[in-house]
């Protein structure tokens, strides 16, 4: 409620006292100003909750007038005829007002004790951040600066075999350095808010043929893919979309045994884009299946070589489409992560061409 | 035959030293400018036959090196990067890179590119008759053939298909195709392009899933290998 302005936030409170009070007047044969007196303290209650302390005094102000000058004889003048109805009306004008200051009051304590634990949280995930980082970046560059001193050491006394182990090595650090790199920008980008999708029109088919491409290490897997010539084309934002899909596809790699085979499939409605990826593997059991989409998490032994966030922006990507990705039991007792995209289509394609 | 000399435009010195002993393992001859003065002054003294140039330059932006150089420069730019942002390969395609490698990057990649840039200062406009595996494509009868059968094009097809192969080994944008093949207005009409690129892969590609001549450079635009 806080994000309204507070102009309208008058307005607003005005407003419902006000409508309050005309409904009350309606009454007025059957009810005694002092009920009415009572209603219109909850409704400046109910505000003091809702709404900012000059709101809530307003309406407090607004409301003792208009019990004054409507409802407490004689009305429709300011005086007041009696001692008890005077001395109501300045009860009421108290209680309303310190209604709202207490209120209000309550209300900062509140917000600063949740302020105080989400910097708590946030530093809880800094710390996770670095001891995670700190592992997964040092391991290689370890890797590499290791590698390279053995190199330049020993000279002639290694096997040229030996040789190309040692570069295979720094080769394969260095990739996994970049993709970690990689994936913390993306990290930092969705986390900061500077991640806006540039939707564009997506020929859905080829990017996953892209990405299958892409994907290394597929030496004991096959990916399996039957692309759909009736597609449409989907507006979609394709680079981020080909970082979920790789994601995805090299975790199926990566974390199966050789052999696995990974499906891709695409289905399509009206202004939805349906794609799924399966795997044989051992799948992932259901109580780790939230896990896996969040920060920095990793499935107990799964090696070196992540740094758990692959999975957490890859939904941080579909959620930014407004889209959904699950992960479910594939039929064959592997894993199944099925994204929904909501997103405009066109059929272009299956028109002829001039 | 000479050797064809690569004016190199880096202010890092390891990926100088990189890029030299490469190129000139692989038969290049080399020069090196660690800023984009240096680098202008080599390039009017020396015209190489390829520039690559690093965009993050310590003394001037690598966009501003690109359009001083394209003001009399004719040759092959190829432009490299860490940025990975579109925004960025695009602006350098359209001041006039002739395509950019974005690092890490792969020195067989590197190498692949920088072949296809020479190849493509050779031929340019004046060539008629361009082959690229099993696909040849005649600019004067407007013919295209795979394995000498000739295919039958649409007029939009064969313009695209044109374009692209008349600058082989380029990147061309997404923009660019639109405004050239299609027109001015349709230039944000993208699904024109994804669509008669299918197409024109169904009839010219072996594999069109695996397309190895129309390549899509994401995001970005398309190149013909």
């Amino acid at each position: 409620m806080r994000h309204i302005s507070v102009l309208r936030q008058i307005l607003i409170g005005a407003g419902f006292v006000i409508l309050l009070s005309v409904v009350c007047y309606l009454f007025r044969p059957y009810m005694d100003y002092r009920i009415v007196a009572l209603i219109l303290l909850l409704a400046v209650s109910l505000l003091a909750v809702l709404f900012d302390i000059l709101p809530v005094l307003v309406s407090a102000v607004l409301s003792a007038l208009i019990l004054n000058l409507f409802f407490i004889e004689p009305v429709l003048h300011y005086k007041i005829n009696s001692a008890e109805s005077a001395l109501l009306f300045f009860i009421y004008m108290l209680v309303a007002l310190v209604n709202a200051v207490l209120t209000n009051r309550l209300r900062k304590l509140e917000a600063r004790t949740r302020d105080k634990e989400e910097k708590e949280k946030t530093i809880q995930l800094y710390n996770t951040l670095l001891s995670s980082l700190s592992h997964e970046l040092k391991t290689p560059i370890a890797t590499i600066i290791g590698a390279v001193d053995t190199l330049k050491e020993t000279g002639d006394k290694i096997t040229a075999e030996q040789k190309a182990d040692l570069l295979a090595a720094i080769d394969i650090a260095g990739s996994r350095l970049n993709n970690q790199v990689e994936n913390l920008l993306n990290m930092s980008r969705l986390e900061t808010g500077m991640l806006t999708l540039k939707r564009d029109w997506c020929d859905i088919n080829e990017l996953i043929f892209m990405v299958i491409g892409a994907v290394p290490g597929q030496g004991g897997h096959t990916i399996l893919f039957e692309p759909d010539d009736r597609a449409p084309l989907f507006k979609i934002d394709e680079g981020l979309m080909e970082i979920v899909l790789y994601s995805i596809i090299s975790n199926a790699v990566r974390y199966t045994p050789p052999g696995t085979e990974v499906r891709v499939s695409v289905g399509f409605d009206d202004d939805q884009l349906h794609m799924v990826i399966s795997d044989n593997g051992k799948g992932i059991p259901e109580e780790k299946r939230q896990q896996v989409f969040e920060k920095f998490y990793r499935m107990p032994r799964s090696g070196t070589g992540g740094t758990g966030l692959g999975l957490s922006i890859a939904k941080g990507i579909v959620d930014a489409h407004k889209g959904e990705i699950r992960l479910a039991d594939s039929p064959s007792g592997g894993a199944e992560f099925s994204i929904t995209l909501p997103a405009e289509v066109s059929y272009l394609k299956n028109l002829k061409n001039e | 035959m000479n050797k064809p000399e690569v004016l190199i435009i880096d202010d890092e010195p390891q990926i100088r030293k990189l890029l030299e002993i490469n190129l000139s393992s692989h038969g290049y001859q080399t020069r090196l400018a660690c800023t984009g003065k240096e680098g202008l002054m080599l390039a009017a003294n020396h015209i190489p036959e390829v520039i690559l140039l690093d965009l993050g330059l310590p003394d001037m932006s690598g966009h501003e090196v690109l359009l001083q150089l394209r003001e009399w420069y004719r040759k092959a730019i190829v432009v490299l990067s860490v940025e990975k942002g579109e925004e960025d390969i695009i602006a350098a395609l359209d001041n006039g890179a002739n395509d950019y490698l974005s690092k890490p990057f792969r020195v067989g990649e590197l190498m692949a590119r920088l072949r296809s840039a020479i190849r493509n200062n050779d031929s340019g406009e004046t060539r008629q008759v361009i082959t690229a595996g099993e696909l040849e494509i005649d600019l004067a009868g407007r013919v295209v053939k795979v394995d000498d059968q000739v295919l039958k094009l649409t007029t939009t097809e064969y313009n695209l298909l044109a374009l692209l192969a008349r600058n082989a080994g380029r990147v061309l944008t997404h923009q660019f195709l639109l405004k050239e093949v299609w027109g001015v207005g349709y230039q944000t009409e993208t699904q024109y392009l994804r669509v008669f690129v299918a197409q024109l892969r169904k009839k010219i590609e072996a594999d069109p899933n695996h397309p190895r001549h129309l390549i899509t450079v994401s995001g970005v635009g398309y190149r013909f290998e």
